[in-house]
């Protein structure tokens, strides 16, 4: 890692030891969560386009870590509405804060504030770029819950065009030996410029239009999206597809003992509520290990651990 | 007179300046406006849709009294991966030098991304070169790549 810029961006300069080595550090927060290593830092935390979800995780962390917290979590009450440049908000900001950590809706705002800030920089999403925190959070339940991360059968199902936690998750378990499965409906089927990643980095794939319970026999981690109407040019294909992906509890039957079902959240209806009592959904507590994840990208953030 | 000693007439014609040759015929009057050479008063010379031997068709500009910066070549080079640019001095062509992409692009082009921060903020457009042959470029900021088909000048 770029020990003279702690920001942190996107994961692709991450290698496997630095990636395994931040899920460590998350596993001691798991361990341990409230300390005060923060203590007498402000982290900033700028939302130029709301996201309660991934603010109050990052917000819990800070304070779990004795931190304080400055920010907004709505672009309309800050001086960007006021046709502030965002340059402008981060060098305002950073006389203020230890830490800066943002989300916006445009892409690449993460890594410019990272070029022009003093003080570093965690993205927590750039519009339809990255969102490392998500991505690594998705690895530690992973790693969590199978006991590694090598050789794993990875299964995606629902929006693989649009969803950015897929594209990211491919990009980062590229060193990790993984088997992924494509599960969609033809309209939103992995874009050709991931599939040829896979090629590249010599990562087996397989593509599938049937969501079913024999397809899923050999997963050991089902990753669900939701597949959202406003992503379909054409509705018939929508109203076709729409019940076709979606996870019913007697779908689980055959499959794997330690298969695991991850969704980042929200869900709507791809998850059947049926499910949410069986011991392979781990939806919520993929969620709660947000928090420990984003203590230890904080604290590695600001070189404390 | 063969058609090649013609050429060279029509090139030696220049006491000082420059020569730039090869440009596909399409990407003239791309060169016209990326070199600013409506704004010049020198003596300038376009030719296009001439045949030749590298290129199925190609473009030629003389611009007398001028010579151009590493950064106004390196331009070019987006838009037109294989022109060649000549140094006439005194009727002789002393220095001749194949324009090529340099790694990154500084400016120059914009991100085709509508929703890239580039397009947002008074900054510059940083690009890799991911391709020097195809010329592709990648969106430092973004990631999204631009194919030299959809590539627009700022
Ligand atoms: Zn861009």
């Amino acid at each position: 890692m770029d020990q003279d810029n702690r920001s942190l961006i996107s994961l692709e300069g991450l290698g496997r030891e630095d990636i395994l080595s931040l899920l460590e550090k998350a596993a001691g927060f798991e361990a341990q969560p409230n300390r005060k290593i923060l203590d007498g830092k402000v982290v900033a935390t700028l939302f130029f386009e709301p996201s309660t979800r991934t603010r109050l995780s990052f917000e819990t962390a800070v304070n779990r870590l004795g931190g304080r917290v400055i920010g907004f979590s709505d672009a309309a009450t800050t001086s960007s509405s006021k046709g502030e440049t965002l340059k402008d908000t981060i060098m305002m900001v950073s006389n203020y804060a230890d830490l800066i950590i943002m989300r916006h809706f445009l892409e690449g705002a993460a890594k410019y504030a990272s070029e022009v800030s003093p003080v570093p920089i965690i993205n927590a999403g750039d519009g339809a770029n990255q969102h490392p925190s998500q991505t690594m959070l998705d690895l530690y339940s992973m790693l969590k819950t199978q006991g590694r991360l090598d050789d794993l059968n990875i299964y995606l199902v629902g929006d693989l065009k649009y969803g950015r936690t897929v594209h990211s998750m491919l990009t980062a378990m590229r060193f990790f030996n993984p088997t992924f499965h494509f599960i969609s409906p033809e309209e939103l089927k992995m874009p050709s410029e991931y599939k040829e990643f896979c090629r590249i980095n010599g990562i087996r794939f397989q593509e599938h239009s049937e969501f079913n319970e024999d397809v899923i026999a050999d997963a050991d981690i089902l990753y669900m999206t939701r597949v959202q109407r406003e992503r379909f040019t054409d509705l018939m294909e929508y109203e076709r597809v729409k019940d076709m992906y979606i996870l019913k509890n007697d779908m689980l039957r055959s499959t794997r003992p330690n298969l695991r079902i991850l969704h980042p959240l929200p869900r709507v209806n791809e998850i059947a509520q049926d499910v949410d009592s069986n011991p392979k959904a781990y939806y919520f507590q993929q969620a709660k290990n947000g928090l420990y994840v984003r203590e230890a990208l904080i604290c590695n953030a600001l070189n404390l651990i | 007179m063969g058609k090649t000693e013609k050429k060279e007439l029509l090139v030696a014609a220049l006491e000082n300046g420059t020569v730039i040759d090869h440009i596909p015929s399409d990407k003239v009057f791309d060169v016209v406006s990326l070199l600013g050479l409506t704004h010049l008063d020198n003596p300038i010379t376009i030719g296009a849709n001439l045949r030749s031997r590298k290129m199925e068709s190609k473009g030629i500009i003389k611009i007398a009294d001028r010579y151009f910066t590493e950064e106004e070549c390196g331009k070019l080079s987006v838009i037109a991966p294989n022109i060649v640019m000549s140094i006439i001095r005194d009727y002789e062509v002393v220095e001749k030098k194949a324009i090529t992409l340099p790694d990154e692009v500084h400016g120059i082009v914009r991100c085709g991304n509508p929703k890239c921060i580039t397009n947002h903020e008074p900054m510059q457009t940083v690009f890799h070169v991911v391709d020097k042959n195809a010329v592709t470029l990648r969106c430092r900021y973004c990631g999204k790549d631009v194919l030299q088909k959809d590539i627009k000048l700022l």
